[in-house]
Order: structure tokens, then C-alpha cells, then sequence
């Protein structure tokens, strides 16, 4: 467990420092934005209580915020897709026994269960970070399109770690 | 009551996140209000020293723009030194002596954003306060709003509440810019005066009405203007801005050392109406 805690807690400053200092730069075609720092969200152990993934989550938004000057807009976002999170692990792996057990990513999930979960709530939590910082309908469309377009970069971004940082199997 | 704290209890996985969904919005409303909110003031100590240091590796990056940026301020200021020389009116060194200058550098900054932000390497310990002007070597950027000791914030003209008095250059018009579009290098030329022809690339100016800057100063130039004569009696036009503020890195923070003195005259003159 605590070797769990330590492992979450490197990926919470490494992802941080990422997404303050090296993909907020990146603005590709002046409004593509990858938010790679919710990686940190999509894989938090499923097993660690409720609340705990909600405030951690919670406090992820809070230090992007903080360094954006943008209090409040990540960390609804991030909010949202970590209280959306168990219940989609849970229809998603219902052919599963004992879905507590995962370890979210691509070994446990399987390549296609994994990517529809990361681009289930890689696009909602895109939507409302976008949809939040603009703060009115009027330009619907093209908020519409940075979000989807950010959430490509951003699922592109995750999957690519996955494959980067995956262990070699057992067998 | 015990049945809805029971009810409470299983639902509290949905509560907690509403509860911190509240949390969330109401920051993020009050932080659109007050653009200096003293949240903000009391994290920039923390969040610009780390901003700074990683700036500094950026900065290398940069060096060749960075130069060939201030040769061209150089030139400009040669210029100036030599045109300064034959007025003989004293006078003019008096009202170039109502401004003072300080240079800072940019630090960490958003223009994709519709309220962008810029962090500056000044703050309260270089007397810098707010309501001071920042402009760069190329033009107006925009106002201070928000100082810490060490760091200091600033509203650039790309920010949603940004809202400027300016003169068309070659008729004195009294105008206003705002920011009404999403893209950084355009903003939006509001009040003119359907009389007034305007035509492609009329430099727009710093009034000199308001304190924060000195008259004269560019802010930017007509790229698009509606057709005179469209009902109504005030014209709207585009402007593109002078400065780049995607790239901008050094900047001046302007301090109007007559500031007091002008605001109270202007508030005795407003209690005597």
C-alpha cells in the first residue's frame, strides 16, 4: 500500500511540473493544448476510497489552477471525471469478477477497454474545461473544436505513456 | 433524522462531490470578478519563483530574437536622444520626467486564454503597485492588477475586461479599444465617430487621459473597419496590436509619479458638480 502512496505521489509532482512547464507551451496551430496531468486521475488505484480519489483529484485541478491563474476551472473538471470514474470502470469490466483488483491501464483493461474508458473521460473533461473557461455559449463551435481536438493530442499523449512505462509481462 | 443522515451517509460519494464541484465554481466565479483576487496576489510569491527559474532555461532559446528585439529599441531610442537634443523647450524634459520606467521580464504568461495573464519579475519590493502601465519596445501590453513582494501581475490588452482610452493618430479622435475577439494579435476599436474616415493602417495611441500611460505611445493599427454609414453613430473597427504578446519578454512598468496629485484634482473637481 504505502509503496502505492509513494508511487502516486511522484506522479502527482512529475505530472504537474509536465503540464505547468512543458505542455502549456505547446499550443500547436495557437489553440491545441494537451492536459496530460489527468493521467494522474485515470490511474488512481480503484480500490482506494471514494472520497480519497475525489479530493485527490480535487487537489490535482487546484495546483494546475494555481499555476495557470485559472482557479476553479481544472479542478471541476477533474472533479467531475473522478466522481464519473468508478461507476464507468464498473460497467465498463462487468465481465470481470472482481473489478477492484484492476490496475487501470492497458494490461489490466485490454487495449480497447482502456481506450474507450480514457476517451470517455479524456473528451468530458475536456468539454467542461473548455466550456467553463470560455464561460458563454457564443463562440460554441470552435470551443467545440479545441476541445475535441485537445482531447485527441491529450488521448494520443496517454496512450503513448502506457506503452512507454508498461511492464514487461509475467509470462 | 436519522433516516437522512443514513441517507446522507450511503450517498456520500455524490455529496462530497458536490460539495467540491461548489467549491470549484464559486473560485472560479469570483475569480472572474475580481481579476486581482487576493488568492491570486498571496500564491504568485510561490508559483513565480518556480515560473522564474524555469523561464531562465527558456530564456536561452530566445537569444537571437531577444537581440535583434533590442537593437531595434536602441535604434529607436537614438532617435529620440537626437531629436530631444534640438528642442530647446525645457519644458519637454519636464513632462518626460513624469514617468518612470522600470524593467522587468516576463515570467509566465497565457494568450490562448480569454483572460490572459501576465507574471512579471517586480513586485512590491521594486515599487511596483497597481494600476501602473506596462508597455514593451514595441507598445502598449497592458496593466498591473495584482503585486506580491517579488512578482507582480499584470491585465495585457488581450483580457476580456481590458478596456483602454486611445486617439486615432492622425485626427486626435478620442476612442476606446477592448477585446472582443479570441485572437491574441486582433482587438476591437469601439466609439469612433461616423464622420471620421479611416482608412488601412491609422496607428492608434495612448490618449494620455488616463494615468497609466504617457500620450503617444502605439497601441496598434486599423487591419479592418465596418462600412461608414451603416446607421448608428458610432463605427466599430479591428486593430492589430503592436506588440506581439506571444512572444514579448521584456517589458517597462510605468509609474505617472503625478498619479495623486491628478486623481485627487479629478475627484474635487467631480465632488464640486
Amino acid at each position: 500500500m504505502s509503496k502505492k502512496l509513494i508511487i502516486n505521489i511522484i506522479r502527482f509532482i512529475i505530472l504537474v511540473f509536465l503540464q505547468v512547464f512543458v505542455l502549456n507551451k505547446i499550443h500547436i496551430g495557437g489553440y491545441v493544448n494537451p492536459y496530460l496531468y489527468i493521467l494522474f486521475i485515470l490511474l488512481f488505484p480503484i480500490e482506494s476510497p471514494k472520497w480519497l480519489q475525489l479530493l485527490s483529484a480535487f487537489l490535482m485541478g487546484f495546483c494546475i489552477d494555481v499555476f495557470m491563474q485559472t482557479i476553479g476551472i481544472n479542478m471541476a473538471a477533474s472533479v467531475f471525471i473522478a466522481w464519473m470514474r468508478p461507476g464507468l470502470i464498473k460497467s465498463l469490466m462487468a465481465d470481470k469478477d472482481d473489478e477492484s483488483n484492476l490496475k487501470p491501464g492497458i494490461r489490466d483493461f485490454g487495449f480497447k477497454g482502456f481506450l474507450i474508458y480514457a476517451s470517455i473521460l479524456t473528451l468530458c473533461h475536456h468539454l467542461i474545461l473548455f466550456y467553463l473557461e470560455t464561460f458563454k455559449f457564443t463562440h460554441f463551435l470552435t470551443t467545440l473544436k479545441e476541445a475535441v481536438l485537445s482531447s485527441l493530442l491529450t488521448l494520443f499523449l496517454i496512450i503513448l505513456t502506457q506503452y512507454l512505462f508498461m511492464k514487461p509481462s509475467k509470462n | 433524522m436519522r433516516l437522512l443522515v443514513a441517507f446522507l451517509i450511503r450517498n456520500y460519494f455524490f455529496f462530497f462531490f458536490l460539495i467540491l464541484e461548489v467549491i470549484s465554481i464559486s473560485l472560479l466565479i469570483r475569480y472572474n470578478q475580481y481579476h486581482s483576487s487576493v488568492f491570486v496576489n498571496a500564491a504568485a510569491d510561490y508559483t513565480g519563483s518556480m515560473h522564474e527559474a524555469f523561464t531562465n532555461i527558456n530564456d536561452y532559446f530566445g537569444l537571437k530574437e531577444e537581440n535583434q528585439e533590442l537593437a531595434r529599441e536602441n535604434a529607436q531610442l537614438r532617435n529620440k536622444l537626437q531629436s530631444s537634443l534640438s528642442i530647446t523647450d525645457t519644458s519637454f524634459y519636464f513632462r518626460d520626467s513624469l514617468f518612470r520606467y522600470t524593467q522587468a521580464r516576463v515570467i509566465s504568461k497565457s494568450t490562448r486564454r480569454k483572460n490572459n495573464y501576465l507574471m512579471l519579475n517586480k513586485g512590491k519590493n521594486h515599487g511596483i503597485t497597481t494600476d501602473m502601465g506596462v508597455i514593451s519596445g514595441e507598445g502598449v501590453v497592458g496593466i498591473i492588477v495584482g503585486v506580491s513582494d517579488h512578482y507582480s501581475i499584470a491585465m495585457p490588452l488581450i483580457h476580456k475586461h481590458s478596456r483602454l482610452s486611445a486617439i486615432i493618430s492622425k485626427n486626435n479622435q478620442l476612442v476606446n479599444v477592448v477585446w472582443e475577439n479570441q485572437d491574441y494579435l486582433y482587438g476591437n476599436l469601439n466609439d469612433i465617430p461616423i464622420h471620421i474616415e479611416l482608412e488601412k493602417g491609422d496607428s492608434i495611441l495612448t490618449s494620455g487621459y488616463s494615468f497609466y500611460f504617457p500620450k503617444g505611445v502605439l497601441i496598434g493599427s486599423i487591419s479592418e473597419f465596418d462600412d461608414p454609414g451603416n446607421g448608428g453613430n458610432l463605427n466599430t473597427a479591428k486593430i492589430k496590436y503592436a506588440v506581439d504578446f506571444n512572444s514579448i519578454t521584456q517589458v517597462y512598468v510605468i509609474e505617472n509619479l503625478n498619479r495623486k496629485e491628478l486623481e485627487n484634482l479629478k475627484e474635487e473637481s467631480e465632488e464640486d458638480e
